[in-house]
Parts: C-alpha cells; sequence; structure tokens
C-alpha cells in the first residue's frame, strides 16, 4: 500500500509543472519506507551487487579476518585499492560477475597479470572455503555501495571548511553586505543559530533560505497602462501572466501582453543572486571565516 | 460493451495480419533508406532524420497560424504492467476502459527476464515519439506503445519485466522496416513487430552485473541498428552496431583506451583508469550519409567529481567523435571538455549544418554543450571552426586552447571549502535536443545558469567512485534564457531571458514556417518567432517531458508533445 502511494505521489511530482533540468541521474530516491525487510538487502536497489539477500554473517566475518591478513595490503581497507597497486575490487568487473567466489577462485589460486600492468597478483595460498569466505566478505561491502557508482560509506571524515581570512571577510562583509546586514542586528549570534560552517556558508551564499533565518517574500508591483496599480506577494510569474496574493489575500492573475502590464518584481534576495556572478571562491571563504566568528 | 468483448474482437480481427507478420517484418515498412531524406511528412527516426537540425519542412503551421492551434486528442499513457507493477500509477490494462467512447487499452503483451517486482518509479515519456504511416511509436523505460495518430487510440502495448537498472528515461524507438526497437534500463535491445507488438527477439547489449542501464533510442542506419548505454560506475563506454534482422552484433568500439597501445591511452595516468573511464552513450548521434560517419557525443569520465587518479584529458570521454558506421572505426575527434570534473557529460546531440564561413561552403557540425560552451568543427575533419560561451555565468574553465578547447580550472573542481561553480551538475544544457534552422543560420538552445557550491566530501588521494565523493548544494539562480546562437560566430543573434522561475530542460523544434517549439519552465509550451525571437503562441499544458514533434497526416500539420505520461496532439484545421 505504502509503496503504491509512493508511486503515485513520484508520478504526480515528475509529471507537474515544477519539471526540473533532467540529468542521466535517478531522481531523488523516496523516504525509506517501514515495510518488513524482504530476501533483497535493499528492496530499492536496482542493481545485482545491491539487489542480492545479506550474506551468512559468520562466513563475511570469517572472510573479513582472512581479508585484513592476506589482500588488505594490495586492495586497502576499504577495498578501493591499496598503496602497493592493487585494483578497486568495489569497481571490478570479476567481482562484480562473481557470485559466490566461482570467478575469483581461479584468481586467487593461479595468480593475474594483466596486460599493459607491471604488478602482477602473486598466487595465494587459501583453501576454497576461505576463498569463498573472502568473497562473501567482498560482496557484503559492495551490496552497502551508494547510488550513481558511489562507494561505500566509509569511516566519518571530518573535514575543516573554515580556511578564509576572517579580517579579510569582515571587510568585504563592509563593503558589500553592510547595506542590508548588520553583524550586531539580524545576524547577530548567526554562528550559533546555524553552528555548522558549511551550513552556514550554504546558507549565506544562498541568500539565508534557512529555517534558521526564513526569507522574506518576494512582492510584484503591476501597473496598468492607466496607471492603475496592484501589489501583492509573488505567487509566480511567466511571459503570460502574473499571479500575486494581495494584501486581502485574494489571489489576482493578471495577464501579461509583452510589455503590458508593467511588472516590476521585488526579490530582497536579488542582491545575493547578482553577487554570485561577482564573487571569488577566495570572497566567500574568507566571509565564512568572518561569520563563523558571530555568536 | 465490457472490455472483454473488445478484447476478443481485437484478437479474432488481427489473427490474420499476425500470420502475415510472421513473414514479412522484414519487407515493407519503412525503408531504411528513406531515413537519409530531410524530416518532412513523417518522423521516423529519433532526431526525425539523420541531421539532428529537428528542421520540418512543413509550412502549414507558420508564424501567422500558429496562434490557430487546436488540440486534436490528448491521452495518458498507462505505464504499468498486467499486474500493475512497473511504475506508473498502476492502473494496469482497462484501467481506462469506455471513457469518452474509448474501447479500452489494447491488449499488453509481456516479455523481460525479470520477476517484475522491482522499484522502477515513474515512467514518463522523455523520448522521441516516432510517426510511421500513421501510427506512433512511443517509449518509456520497460514500455512501449503504438497508438493510432488520427485519435490518440492505443493499438498494443508491449511491457517488459525488468531485471533492476537505472529507470532514468527512454530516449524513443528505432525502426526498419516493421521492426520496432527500443532499449530496456536492464541493457536489452527488443525488436519488436510494429504492427502487432509481438517481439521478435531482445539481446543483452551491456553486462547488468556491471551496473549499465540503457536508455538510448537506437539508430538504424542501412540494416544496422546502433545502440548506446550508460553507467556511474567507473565502466567504460562503448558503441555497438547490430543487424537489424537477427539482432547480431556487428562491431563494438570503446569510448576509452582497453588495451596498451590503444590511441589517446596517454591522456590517461594509466590503463586501469582508461579502463575505468566512462564516456557513455547515451543520446542519439547524427548520421551523414556523405561520409558514412556516425557522430556523437561522449559522456563525462568517471569517477566523475574526482580527478585525481585519472589526470590527463581523458580521450574518448566528453567529446565529439566519429565513426565508421560500417566498421565503428574511429575517424576523428574533439574534445568540448577536457578532463570533466563536473559530470556534464558532452552527450548532447549534435546537429550536421550545410554552411559557409568565410565565403567557403563547409560541411560543419555544431553542438551546444551540457559545460556551456557551443563549438563548430568540420565534420569531415574533426578541425575546430568556432568555440564561443553560451551560458552566461559559465564560470569553470581559464580559457581556450589554441585549438578551441576549454582548459579547466582546476580552482573549480569540488574543493574541501567549497567551490562555487556555475552551471550546475544539470549543465547549460542537457539531453534534451536542440534545433537548427537552415532558413534563418540559426542553432537553438536552452540556457540554465545556475549556481553549485561544491564540497569535495573525500579528499582520498586514490579518488571516489562514479559520481561519489562529493557534496553539491543549489545556492541560487541566474536568470536563465533561449538562445539563437549563429553557427558561425557561435553569438547569439537572438536571446529570451524567462521570467524569473522560467527555463531549464526543454527540447527544441523548428520548422520552415519560421516558428520555434520548446518549453518555458513555468508550465507553457511556446512558439518562437525563428528570425528575431518574439512570442507568438502559448498553451498552458504543463512542463513538456519532450520535444515537440511535427508531421503530417490527411493534408494536416500536426504538432505533438508529451508531459509526463500523457500525450498531447495539437492541429491545424
Amino acid at each position: 500500500m505504502r509503496l503504491r502511494k509512493l508511486l503515485t505521489t513520484t508520478a504526480l511530482l515528475a509529471a507537474g509543472l515544477a519539471a526540473p533540468l533532467g540529468a542521466q541521474t535517478p531522481p531523488a530516491a523516496a523516504p525509506a519506507t517501514a515495510a518488513p525487510a524482504p530476501a533483497r538487502a535493499n528492496p530499492r536497489a536496482t542493481f545485482p551487487a545491491q539487489q542480492r539477500p545479506p550474506g551468512d554473517p559468520v562466513l563475511i566475518a570469517k572472510g573479513k579476518a582472512i581479508y585484513e591478513i592476506t589482500c588488505r595490503a594490495c586492495h586497502g581497507p576499504d577495498l578501493r585499492g591499496g598503496d602497493i597497486g592493487g585494483p578497486n575490487l568495489l569497481r571490478s568487473d570479476i567481482v562484480l560477475k562473481d557470485d559466490h567466489g566461482e570467478l575469483l577462485e581461479p584468481i586467487i589460486k593461479n595468480g593475474k597479470s594483466t596486460p599493459g600492468v607491471t604488478l602482477v597478483m602473486a598466487p595465494l595460498p587459501l583453501s576454497s572455503d576461505d576463498i569463498r569466505a573472502v568473497a562473501e566478505y567482498i560482496h557484503d561491502v559492495v551490496s552497502t555501495a551508494r547510488g550513481q557508482g558511489a562507494p561505500p560509506p566509509g569511516p566519518p571524515v571530518v573535514l575543516n571548511i573554515v580556511v578564509g581570512d576572517a579580517a579579510a571577510g569582515q571587510a568585504y562583509f563592509a563593503a558589500k553586505c553592510s547595506s542590508c546586514h548588520s553583524a550586531t542586528g539580524d545576524l547577530r549570534g548567526l554562528a550559533t543559530r546555524i553552528g555548522d560552517p558549511k551550513d552556514l556558508q550554504n546558507a549565506w551564499v544562498n541568500g539565508l533560505r534557512s529555517a534558521a533565518a526564513p526569507a522574506k517574500p518576494t512582492t510584484v508591483t503591476v501597473t496598468e497602462a492607466s496607471g492603475q496599480r496592484v501589489e501583492g506577494v509573488l505567487v509566480r510569474v511567466d511571459d503570460f501572466s502574473v499571479v500575486l496574493t494581495a494584501a486581502d489575500g485574494r489571489r489576482r492573475t493578471i495577464v501579461r501582453r509583452g510589455n503590458v502590464p508593467r511588472v516590476e518584481i521585488h526579490d530582497p534576495r536579488d542582491a545575493h543572486t547578482d553577487l554570485l556572478a561577482v564573487y571569488t571562491d577566495k570572497d566567500i571563504h574568507n566571509v565564512t571565516a568572518y561569520l563563523t566568528t558571530l555568536k | 460493451m465490457s472490455p472483454q468483448f473488445f478484447l476478443l474482437a481485437a484478437t479474432l480481427a488481427a489473427a490474420p495480419v499476425l500470420t502475415f507478420a510472421q513473414n514479412a517484418a522484414n519487407q515493407g515498412g519503412l525503408d531504411p533508406a528513406s531515413l537519409k531524406q530531410p524530416l518532412s511528412e513523417s518522423w521516423p527516426t529519433y532526431s526525425g532524420d539523420y541531421t539532428g537540425q529537428r528542421f520540418s519542412r512543413l509550412t502549414q503551421i507558420n508564424r501567422e497560424t500558429v496562434k490557430n492551434l487546436t488540440l486534436n486528442w490528448t491521452i495518458e499513457v498507462r505505464a504499468a504492467g498486467p499486474d500493475g507493477n512497473g511504475g506508473g500509477d498502476g492502473g494496469g490494462r482497462g484501467g481506462r476502459g469506455g471513457r469518452g467512447g474509448n474501447p479500452g487499452v489494447a491488449r499488453t503483451i509481456v516479455g523481460g527476464k525479470g520477476t517484475g517486482d522491482v522499484f522502477v518509479g515513474a515512467s514518463n515519456i522523455k523520448g522521441t515519439i516516432l510517426q510511421v504511416d500513421g501510427i506512433l511509436y512511443v517509449t518509456a523505460p520497460d514500455h512501449a506503445w503504438a497508438i493510432d495518430a488520427r485519435d490518440g487510440q492505443e493499438l498494443w502495448h508491449y511491457y517488459w519485466k525488468t531485471r533492476g537498472g537505472t529507470h532514468i528515461g527512454s530516449r524513443g524507438a528505432g525502426m526498419w522496416h516493421n521492426y520496432l526497437y527500443f532499449e530496456t534500463p536492464d541493457n536489452y535491445l527488443v525488436a519488436l513487430d510494429a504492427r502487432t507488438g509481438e517481439e521478435r527477439w531482445s539481446v543483452e547489449i551491456a553486462s547488468f552485473d556491471e551496473q549499465y542501464f540503457s536508455t538510448m533510442a537506437p539508430m538504424v542506419i542501412g540494416n544496422k541498428v546502433i545502440a548506446g548505454t550508460g553507467n556511474d560506475l567507473d565502466r567504460p563506454g562503448f558503441v555497438q552496431a547490430f543487424d537489424a534482422e537477427t539482432g547480431k552484433l556487428l562491431w563494438k568500439t570503446y569510448t576509452v583506451p582497453m588495451n596498451p597501445g590503444d590511441p589517446g591511452l596517454e591522456t590517461w595516468p594509466s590503463l586501469d583508469a582508461a579502463r575505468h573511464g566512462g564516456g557513455q552513450h547515451w543520446i542519439p548521434g547524427v548520421y551523414d550519409p556523405d561520409t558514412n560517419l556516425y557522430i556523437l557525443g561522449t559522456g563525462n569520465p568517471t569517477p566523475g567529481y574526482t580527478g585525481v587518479g585519472r589526470k590527463g584529458d581523458n580521450l574518448y570521454t566528453c567529446s565529439l567523435i566519429a565513426l565508421d558506421a560500417d566498421t565503428g572505426k574511429l575517424k576523428w575527434h574533439y574534445q568540448t571538455s577536457p578532463h570533466d570534473t563536473h559530470d556534464w557529460d558532452s552527450a548532447q546531440t549534435p546537429i550536421l549544418i550545410d554552411g559557409e564561413v568565410n565565403g567557403q561552403p563547409r560541411k560543419l557540425l555544431s553542438t551546444a554543450s551540457r559545460n556551456g560552451y557551443f563549438f563548430t568543427v568540420d565534420r569531415v575533419t574533426g578541425k575546430h571552426v568556432v568555440t564561443s560561451k553560451f551560458g552566461a555565468t559559465t564560470n569553470w574553465a581559464l580559457g581556450l586552447r589554441e585549438t578551441g578547447e576549454p582548459e579547466p580550472n582546476p580552482a573549480k573542481e569540488a574543493i574541501i571549502p567549497g567551490s562555487l561553480v556555475s552551471p550546475v551538475e544539470g549543465g547549460v544544457t542537457n539531453w534534451q535536443p536542440p534545433a537548427y534552422n537552415p532558413q534563418t543560420g540559426l542553432f537553438y538552445t536552452q540556457e540554465n545558469n545556475g549556481f553549485n557550491l561544491l564540497y569535495l566530501t573525500d579528499p582520498d588521494p586514490r579518488g571516489s567512485m562514479g559520481l561519489g565523493g562529493k557534496e553539491r548544494i543549489n545556492v541560487g539562480q541566474s536568470r536563465n534564457a533561449f538562445q539563437a546562437i549563429d553557427y558561425k560566430t557561435g553569438k547569439p543573434a537572438w536571446r529570451h531571458e524567462w521570467p524569473r522561475g522560467g527555463g531549464g530542460g526543454f527540447g527544441v523544434l523548428t520548422s520552415a514556417g519560421n516558428v520555434v517549439f520548446t518549453g518555458d519552465g513555468s508550465g507553457n509550451l511556446v512558439a518562437f518567432d525563428a528570425q528575431i525571437g518574439t512570442l507568438l503562441w502559448h498553451t498552458r499544458i504543463g512542463n513538456i517531458t519532450n520535444a515537440p514533434q511535427t508531421y503530417l497526416l490527411d493534408g494536416k500539420q500536426h504538432l505533438l508533445v508529451a508531459v509526463g505520461t500523457r500525450i498531447f496532439d495539437f492541429v491545424l484545421y
């Protein structure tokens, strides 16, 4: 039931007016359902490596132990290739086509050389049972790969995005931002309200369209040829009509014919949009460094 | 009357035809030689004809008459299998039987190797619809339909039970005599009898295990069917040709070096990197009968955003490549995005232009690339003629090389503190086809000017995989526009800025009536004056999901377009 409803919702959304520029990339996945786990490891998986049923945990644990001792040095702790030069197993056609070690066994037992590659894999003294266990481990890791070919999530990496010069950022802020914003006024405590520097940077570059600082509405003034004016909050505009909500709460749809009536849109975020083509990345990083000081 | 009665009647009526079909699918129907003719009364191949121009010679719909277009019919295709699976709204067969005097949905023919219970999402129409002899051939992932072009009646429906795969789109069908070809997301090239929807054969064209997925509209050239595939997991791209009658593989050409000594290997740090380098062929190319070259744009290199493990230009990814249609041998290449690190593949349909440069007649080819640059090259030699930047805010290149390729700015790759990049991942334009009008000499394309903050989230020196390793935040949008570009200079002859919120990915059609049709991103199908760019007509049917098309039926010019799963047929009475 739940899945059917999601299907319908997705179809409606996709067919609606808000179709974005469609890339050769899948649409964002709908939220995970609370359906009971089926035989498949991941019911929404679209490719075999992620569709396979979960393996035997005991065998996987054994395979992991063997991998750590025998394979890790060449193929890396995360199977994505190691310092010695062993290839990334997660994107290997042999691994992807293997089912339960039957394609890996001859390679592990006999070794492997690749045309054009100087590195040669030596034969390894593993039993068939051990190889089967290693295969189950590899497939278990591959099954956790994310969409669009992204690798499985690794251990969390802490990255500091604050690399700018706060003093230079303050000077930039004074020159470009202070006509609308103030560190002691609307932005007071900004870095406390938005604690994560990356969220903060995304929010300010974007014009503070965030829960911490909801955007002011875009308004529109429509002036008829007679001089009569209608004002309100902009609902939408295209070349043929403009839709607004007037002060009395009424929705008005006004037909446009070329430049008649005159339509003036006042978007408080325009200053931010205009700056997008002006900023250097250094400016952005400096301003972020400054704004993170506004605790 | 009950739908059952009609199903029975339809089956009985079809029986003698079926017998005939067994013997004659490779005769009659669409003569492949006719595909060399310029687009006129029908729409028999992806771009209408081999040029990619999407220029119709029909003139009934023109600058004066376009305002009189009338809705002839509209239908919603049911993208569902008999059991209700397969995406769409689960209506299943018979779901709209009897409505409006419509005697029910035709029978569904089921094929495929899967169980049919894989989640696939919605199945919108995102490709070209063929129109041959008054029949429309429509595809969506796992589905094909034949529809009577005169009244929108569904004639047959073919449903492919999928094993899975990325169900992002189906770009349409190809036709040869009475064979109809389409690709499935789980990598089958399926040949149907166009008259009945019965399957003739299906062949696997790429490895499902290796996470290929197939969306391209097959291209028929002579007695060959060219097929392409997609992949996000660092697997190599390739172009394949199959025998139109038997499905036998005739040639396969990789778009990246696969063996020691292969040309282009010098643009990769290692053979391993090249063999995982991507460059997928997922939008049909164009064909020049004079040189027998099939010319296409290749996809992005992989890993997409982390180029650290694939330093170099990464040939032949993000390139125009010209293949001998008989052998698949590479004749020339021109790289429109050396060492791409933004997933801006160059798969966009290029356009053949017989033009003039400095007073000399030239055989040219132009493309508006997803990366924001417009290119014109000599289509016989691949030699560069023009490069221009058509994305107003495009900011990722340091400049142009001597031979016109943009030089990527490493500072605009994904970096830990974030780089501000325009365009967004979707590009200044995308797969949605552009158009060219030889009467105006103008190339028509959308121009999208969004910004991303692009963060490197996986600084591993080995690089990430697929499209992983980055975080991409949309941080704003300059105004989008629609452009008419002079192919000789790369400069716009006119440019229409969409009102805020407008623009996006919408295909284009132009015609000898000097009109240009496209979507405005605000829910309208619009018509421009091809010469000067004034708006002539619009209809608010929702945002279109494929490129508008036109053809002549019973002496009347039609305009066909899809919005999601709904098809609209307009006509000039």
